[in-house]
């Protein structure tokens, strides 16, 4: 069983909800960090680095010869590649064609569509991922190279080696509503939305909603950071919105100790733990699934 | 001299478009011939890398000077490798700011953002 956890913007309460649930889980799990602008699920799993195996994510992108390109000669003389281009990755600039990386999706279109072979591809690293393991918990995660890059395929990779496996996972999505939480909900069989008390949680927290309910995803809220009897927008919204609120973690400052601290609350406390399993087993219960 | 700047509308009473690659229309004059256009900015559809495919438009167009509130790096990269000047707007209005320019009024644009490539993030 997958569980996606999301949150409409950082700081909800979603990385903690996520390396907390892979704690309690019976036996083995995986927790699968798809954040990879910022990661920070690594921070609660430590290891060694020598612990880790690495690899690094290279794209292909496309290289102009301009001395091949017909453009050298005659400034009309050609715009197939930026023509074909449906990215915009590619314009004419004087008497070259030049690249846009962070525009280009890899498609491989322009080497084929060139008259002259002025283009080649180059294989350029773009982040690496990470597997290891630390107790029970199998931990997935990428860093994305730079903010220009594209994380989906760095995502991707970690979702292909997390598939192989019938452990129960939890995947720690990317914040907001991005075509990188799309990916990263993709094989999920339940999500689950992270929202804390304020207005601006909720109109984030609705916009995962959406896109949750686009997507046909079954799915459930935890409200973080709950205090008893005080006004909460993110509550408001469940209720208006028909979600079902799987649980409310109350405003504790321990809990939020631990987190700052980079400990996750279920391994340093007895009621934190007993607070995930009885989560844990809402979602399996939900679900229908085992975990 | 042909100037390109980015409108909201295709009609002289329209106003400068703060959006260099996603503005609907861009604003064609011959300072020559005082032939104006009203192009249309095929671009601004585009998912991704507009302001590169709008730029494009206007270096095929045989633009000079581009008159703009603000421009992203990569449409500045393409303007600006194609030896095309951009210059600041002040305020929304096109006539003004034409008559700004040709006055030798406006300050070229130096501040061009890193843009959002509506992905990854
Ligand atoms: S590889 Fe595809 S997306 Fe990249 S520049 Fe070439 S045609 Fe455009
Ligand atoms: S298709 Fe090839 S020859 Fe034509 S402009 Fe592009 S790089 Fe130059």
């Amino acid at each position: 069983m997958i569980v996606a956890v999301l949150s409409g913007k950082g700081g909800t309460g979603k990385t903690l909800v996520s390396v907390n649930l892979a704690s309690v889980v019976e036996g083995d799990s995986i927790y699968v960090d798809c954040d990879v602008e910022e990661p920070n699920g690594h921070l609660y799993f430590r290891t060694e680095e020598s612990d880790k195996n690495v690899e690094t994510i290279s794209r292909l992108y496309p290289v102009v010869d301009s001395s091949k390109c017909l453009l050298s000669q005659n400034k009309d003389a050609c715009a197939k590649c930026v023509d074909f281009c449906r990215f915009n990755a590619l314009a004419r600039v004087g008497e070259r064609v030049q690249v846009f990386d962070q525009v280009c999706h890899s498609c491989g279109g322009c080497y084929i569509v060139c008259p002259a072979r002025a283009i080649t591809e180059e294989a350029r690293p773009i982040g690496h991922v990470y597997d290891y393991k630390v107790g029970n918990t199998r931990v997935l995660s990428g860093q994305m190279q730079t903010k220009q890059a594209f994380g989906i395929p760095i995502i991707a990779k970690i979702l292909e080696m997390a598939k192989g496996s019938t452990l129960p996972t939890i995947i720690d999505c990317p914040p907001g509503s991005a075509c990188t939480v799309m990916e990263s909900i993709k094989d999920a069989d339940f999500c689950i939305v992270v929202a804390e008390p304020s207005v601006f949680g909720a109109h984030n927290m609705k916009m995962v909603v959406q896109l949750l309910r686009l997507f046909e995803k079954p799915f459930a809220a935890i409200l973080n950071k709950y205090v008893e009897g005080a006004e909460n927008p993110s509550e408001t919204l469940c209720e208006e919105e028909n979600i079902e609120v799987l649980h409310r973690i109350p405003f504790d400052v321990q809990i939020a100790h631990y987190h700052s601290e980079a400990r996750i609350a279920a391994e340093e406390e007895d009621r934190f733990k007993e607070m995930f399993e009885s989560i844990l087993k809402r979602i399996t219960r939900r679900f229908g699934g085992e975990m | 001299m042909i100037i390109a700047i980015p409108i909201n509308d295709n009609s002289d009473n329209t106003t400068i478009c703060p959006s260099f690659g996603r503005s609907p229309y861009y604003f064609v004059f011959n300072t020559e011939t005082k032939a104006k256009e009203y192009m249309v900015n095929s671009a601004a559809q585009s998912a991704g890398g507009a302001g590169i495919a709008a730029a494009q438009l206007l270096v095929d167009r045989g633009v000079n000077v581009v008159i703009a509130p603000r421009s992203g790096q990569n449409a500045a990269d393409v303007l600006l490798g194609s030896g095309i000047e951009i210059y600041r707007s002040v305020g929304d209005n096109l006539k003004a700011n034409i008559e700004a320019y040709q006055n030798g009024l406006l300050n070229k644009l130096s501040d061009i953002h890193p843009g959002f490539h509506g992905h990854g993030g």
